[in-house]
């Protein structure tokens, strides 16, 4: 790696998360946390049945409750303008009738709202919601994708793809063609999903949520209820963690605002954990076939990816699964298919590597089955195999540090001491097993703005409606605006998640650095260019007519090369009257980015240790080499790709969200039962980021971080337990019953 | 979560009276179970009496063994240099429990009286004879991962249940020929703890042989020749904060190598405490290698039944018998 030293705060630099000192002393107020004057509380009553209709809805005993204030149910909610409108799915992100709150007597999912009971206290709203009583017209339901496999229909927004012929791995001299599955998985973020909804006037709603896109959430409110932009506000300073989960408007927010309209007082609804299963979305269960075939020495030949993922009955979720399998090697042939199974559930949702997670489970695993049924190194054969641009459309890549990451990663774990043969190695009674995969994930960048605020005193505020949900936008956007303007970190302020800010991206598809990071650089070159001209054109400053070539921004001021007089920030505003100077500006890629494919990359290398009388697998270590393009901040970016790793052993040992098809209803509702990984689960973890710029994705070189690393983890677990073990799992997750 | 009241008595007998004088009343601990309970809707007590005002938490001798207060710690009782020393296994087993957060919360008798995990008699929507008697066993045809392979009552659909015992700190001390002290309407009893939890028989709605209103004071644990061969041996999920999917407790009194003494229990896999009686009969005597292990395992299984998901139990608890016992065995 390059060797550089940082300036404390400079870009690279590992900065303490500038809103820490707010998190941990309780100085950051979450969605739940707004007590705002005359404030009410909503607790959900949800259906116990999982489709039909309601037949009875009594609330009397409720409304007779000590402290409360409203029942609404489908037959007294206040009307939802965009409800009606139809099915109008132009832009819209899921195709499909999104989910109506308190609209008619119809149930599509378990624990769907039927009621939002309001009191002055939430424990009495608790109590009282549990004195809602519903009858039902129950019908028959289906919510097994196992079962409903010829069900399957092609989305409406097909996601199929094809290059040379199809099917072509069957006549390959050697092949595998296996079976994967992978579970539900819900985000289950610590922070339980909230709302709270005040209407200002008859037609000026603001909403205090947890949102990952604050404009979207005020667009889809807008859409709803036929508002104008100035009149719906979104505010969600902090996000207690997301992972898709808050990308779309839900049930509470929607229970809220109706229910604030209801009783003309603000109404704050918090998930209970349980409905965090049903409500907010999660990761769709998928079941997948690939086909790999390949020329004797391992070039591969014909690759073929079907995948089946569920959605609901009334919108169709698509995700990403079979993109990993176009771009990540080079094959010739290669077809792709993706299926959806609509059933009685409530919609999925982006969670976490939406698609590349569960699809590269699928292929990594089966690049890994391919090793062995060709007798060559797991690494060896993806090298071979490597794409020197992206065979999905030939475009050459903006930058590829895949090769390095294999090398790195394979060099930093000691790949080399494998002995490829499965049972081989021990240590102790432990059987101990190494495995490896590659990952692929898209390097977007959207068009996003800022507005910068030079004040008086000569500091700055930075805004823009983007969302910090964890990884360290604050952190990150505080330091690009410092860098660039030449500002100590102290002197920066960023603010975010407030729909009245400058448009931004949504933070999913891990685009908020390359897209708001890039706004945010490219405002504070603005500003310094009006900073420049101020000072150079004002009689009176030291700079007066100097040339903009022999300038340098500096230490809060602007100088002469190489020489000490100049003028500082404060004196650029003062000696021209200006109170404060503000700049907006829009920034996006040019049309360059179309030509290239912009991609990041990993690699995960994989100890594990598996107890052989027991089946529990432990994964001993982990190293991550990550290409994300230049790393904004070394100690939030490896905190991206720790989280990852962490969340990509849950996904290949343990999380699964079971439901009990003949009710409907899910299993392991709560912590306790939806396993996660402890600290007792996580081990050593290596993270490399290479941290080379790309020249294409964004102005500062940054890719994204956020989900690359989640991206063919569970497979490097799985072949590392198949190389221990002898036992290859295509079904997640790996928990000890399938190993005993 | 209904309204209940909350009284917090500061003698034995006026608890016990606040509890039979109130047909809904629960005592509550360390409430680390009866909170959940409660806010999840399945069950609603009126009343709650809590009886940390009582002087019930010291670990003592006493005679030929060590006397511990129903509301000693989950803890505190782990950590106690006395019950290190000379009863290990319950060290291991309280350990391997929950989180150290509710360990500091945890009580005794709390944690003898834990409800089942089962996610039917966990969820009011759907069918559970424990909680509701008479409504069905949801987990008998449904998703029984966790459940029983021994003892179970499957026959009669209204009265069926199949729910496990999830504590690990009663497996050790089933093992450990542990007594249970008791006071209530009655006076004092004492309840051998292999006879304090139940099948579930046809009354599936009651966990334990304690009578409506009867206080847990002390468990008393007799003195051993185990303390340098035992262990705990906890298969999970995770690797911590989850309950055993079968959890064995073992210990050996060798001599040599050849066994002279022997208990073993297992948990995860009954509506209480499994104690092995058989299996430690065939251990006494016989030299400490994997074949007497392999055999008392053998002994261990007789009479398993597996339901649709939890087969995989069936070779789990034997290879983790053989486990245990050779981990017991090793030189300490
Ligand atoms: C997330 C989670 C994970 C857990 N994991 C594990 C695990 O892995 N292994 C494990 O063994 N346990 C586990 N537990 C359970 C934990 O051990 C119990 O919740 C705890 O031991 C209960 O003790 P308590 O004092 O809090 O009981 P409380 O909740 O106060 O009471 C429980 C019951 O006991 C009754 N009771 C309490 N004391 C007395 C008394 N002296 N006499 C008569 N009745 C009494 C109460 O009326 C109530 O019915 C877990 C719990 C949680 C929440």
């Amino acid at each position: 790696m390059e060797e550089y030293t940082l300036k404390p705060g400079q870009i690279g630099d590992p900065l303490n998360r500038v809103d820490g000192r707010l998190k941990v002393t309780g100085g950051a107020r979450y969605a739940a946390e707004y007590n705002l004057p005359g404030i009410t509380f909503g607790v959900l009553t949800t259906s116990t049945i999982t489709k039909g209709r309601i037949r009875a809805i009594d609330t009397k005993a409720a409304e007779k409750a000590p402290g409360v204030l409203a029942v609404v149910t489908h037959k007294n909610s206040p009307k939802v303008p965009g409800y009606n409108a139809g099915t109008d799915n132009e832009g819209s992100r899921v195709y499909g009738q999104e989910f109506r709150v308190f609209y008619d007597d119809r149930i599509y999912y378990n624990n769907q709202p039927v009621a939002l009971v309001i009191a002055d206290t939430l424990e009495r709203a608790t109590y009282a919601a549990s004195l809602v009583s519903v009858t039902y017209n129950e019908d028959k339901h289906q919510t097994n994708i196992k079962t409903q496999t010829e069900k399957a229909i092609k989305p409406e927004r097909p996601e199929d793809y094809a290059r040379g012929e199809a099917n072509a791995y069957k006549k390959a001299p050697v092949r595998i063609e296996q079976d994967y599955h992978t579970p539900i998985h819900v985000h289950n973020p610590m922070e339980p999903h909230a709302a709270t909804a005040v209407w200002e006037t008859n037609d000026k709603v603001i909403v205090y949520n947890k949102a990952q896109g604050v404009k979207l959430a005020q667009k889809d409110i807008m859409k709803s209820f036929d508002l104008k932009a100035e009149n719906v506000r979104i505010h969600s300073p902090f996000v207690g963690g997301a992972f898709g989960s808050s990308s779309r408007i839900w049930p509470q927010e929607m229970a809220a605002i109706l229910g604030a309209k209801h009783v003309g007082r603000p109404v704050k609804v918090v998930l209970k954990r349980d409905q965090v299963f049903n409500m907010v979305g999660y990761r769709p269960r998928s079941i997948q076939k690939v086909g790999l075939g390949a020329t004797a020495d391992g070039k591969l030949i014909g690759v073929t990816h079907e995948a089946m993922g569920l959605t609901s009955t009334y919108e169709q979720f698509t995700e990403r699964i079979v993109h990993p399998t176009k771009s990540l090697y080079s094959s010739p042939n290669l077809n792709a298919v993706y299926k959806l199974v609509p059933l009685d559930l409530s919609t999925p949702c982006w969670t976490r590597g939406p698609g590349e997670s569960s699809g590269s489970f699928a292929l990594e695993s089966a690049m890994d089955e391919l090793a062995y049924a060709l007798n060559m190194d797991p690494l060896t054969l993806r090298l071979k195999n490597f794409a020197d641009k992206d065979p999905e459309n030939d475009k050459p890549w903006s930058s590829n540090f895949l090769k390095t990451c294999y090398e790195q990663g394979a060099e930093r774990f000691g790949w080399s001491k494998r002995n490829p043969k499965p049972r081989s190695m021990r240590a102790g009674d432990m059987l101990v097993g190494m495995g490896m995969s590659a990952g692929i994930y898209k390097a977007e960048r959207a068009p996003a703005s800022a507005r910068a605020k030079l004040l008086a005193d000569g500091s700055l505020v930075v805004q823009s409606a983007a969302a910090d949900v964890g990884p360290g936008t604050y952190t990150i956007m505080t330091q690009i605006a410092a860098d660039t303007m030449g500002l100590p970190v102290g002197k920066v302020r960023f603010e975010l998640g407030d729909s009245s800010f400058p448009q931004a991206p949504p933070q999913y598809g891990s685009h908020t650095t390359a897209s708001v990071g890039s706004a945010v650089h490219d405002v504070c070159v603005a500003l310094k260019q009006r900073l420049q001209e101020l000072a150079i054109n004002k009689q009176g400053s030291a700079l007066y007519q100097a040339s903009a070539d022999d300038l340098v921004f500096a230490d809060n001021a602007i100088r002469l090369k190489g020489r000490s007089n100049g003028v500082t920030y404060t004196e650029i505003l003062k000696l021209n009257n200006l109170p404060e100077l503000e700049v907006t500006k829009e920034s996006k890629s040019g049309p360059e980015k179309e030509t290239f494919s912009t991609k990041s990359f990993c690699a995960t290398f994989i100890e594990v240790h598996v107890h052989p009388a027991t089946g529990m697998v432990q994964v001993k270590r982990v190293v991550s080499a990550v290409d994300a393009g230049k790393i904004m901040n070394l100690k939030t970016a490896r905190s991206q790709v720790l989280g990852s790793t962490i969340w990509g052993i849950g996904m290949a040992l343990m999380e699964e969200g079971v439901i009990d098809h003949r009710f409907g209803r899910y299993m392991n509702k709560d912590l306790a039962e939806y396993h996660v990984p402890v600290c007792a689960d996580t081990p050593d973890i290596d993270v490399i980021l290479i941290d080379k710029p790309d020249p294409i994705v964004s102005p500062t070189g940054a890719k994204g971080i956020g989900e690359i690393g989640m991206v063919g983890f569970a497979a490097a677990v799985a072949n590392a337990v198949y190389h221990a073990t002898g036992k290859r799992i295509r079904e997640l997750p790996i928990t000890p019953d399938k190993l005993v | 979560m209904i309204n209940f009241r909350y009284v917090r008595p500061t003698t034995r007998q006026a608890c016990v009276t606040a509890l039979v004088s109130d047909p809904t009343a629960q005592f509550i601990a360390g409430g680390t179970n009866l909170i959940d309970l409660m806010k999840r809707g399945v069950t609603a007590p009126e009343k709650v009496v809590d009886i940390n005002a009582l002087t019930l938490r010291s670990i003592d001798k006493q005679g030929s063994g060590i006397r511990i207060g129903a509301l000693a710690l989950n803890s505190a009782v782990a950590d106690h240099p006395m019950i290190r020393q000379q009863q290990p296994l319950l060290t291991q087993a309280l350990n391997a429990g929950a989180s150290a957060q509710i360990r500091n919360m945890a009580t005794m008798g709390g944690n003898m009286l834990q409800r089942t995990r089962c996610h039917y008699f966990y969820d009011t929507a759907l069918p559970c004879n424990k909680r509701e008697p008479g409504s069905g066993c949801g987990a008998l045809e449904g998703f029984n991962r966790i459940h029983a392979i021994f003892g179970t009552s499957d026959r009669d659909p209204k009265t069926a249940c199949i729910a496990v015992h999830p504590s690990d700190m009663c497996v050790a001390l089933v093992a450990l020929d542990a007594t249970v002290l008791v006071t209530g309407p009655n006076g004092e009893r004492r309840i051998p703890f292999v006879d304090f939890h139940r099948l579930p028989g046809n009354t599936p709605e009651r966990d334990t042989n304690l009578e409506r209103g009867e206080l847990i004071l002390a468990i008393d644990v007799p003195d051993n020749a185990f303390a340098r061969h035992t262990h705990y041996l906890k298969v999970r999920d995770r690797n911590s904060y989850a309950f055993a999917l079968v959890s064995v407790a073992a210990a050996l009194d060798l001599s040599n190598s050849t066994i002279r003494d022997a208990r073993l229990a297992m948990g995860g896999v009954a509506h209480k405490p499994w104690r092995l009686l058989d299996a430690e009969k065939a251990l006494v005597g016989k030299p400490a290698t994997e074949a007497t292990f392999r055999q008392a395992a053998d002994i261990a299984m007789q009479g398993a039944k597996a339901f649709e998901h939890n087969a995989f139990k069936i070779r789990m608890a034997p290879s983790s018998i053989v486990e245990a016992l050779k981990t017991a065995a090793r030189p300490a």
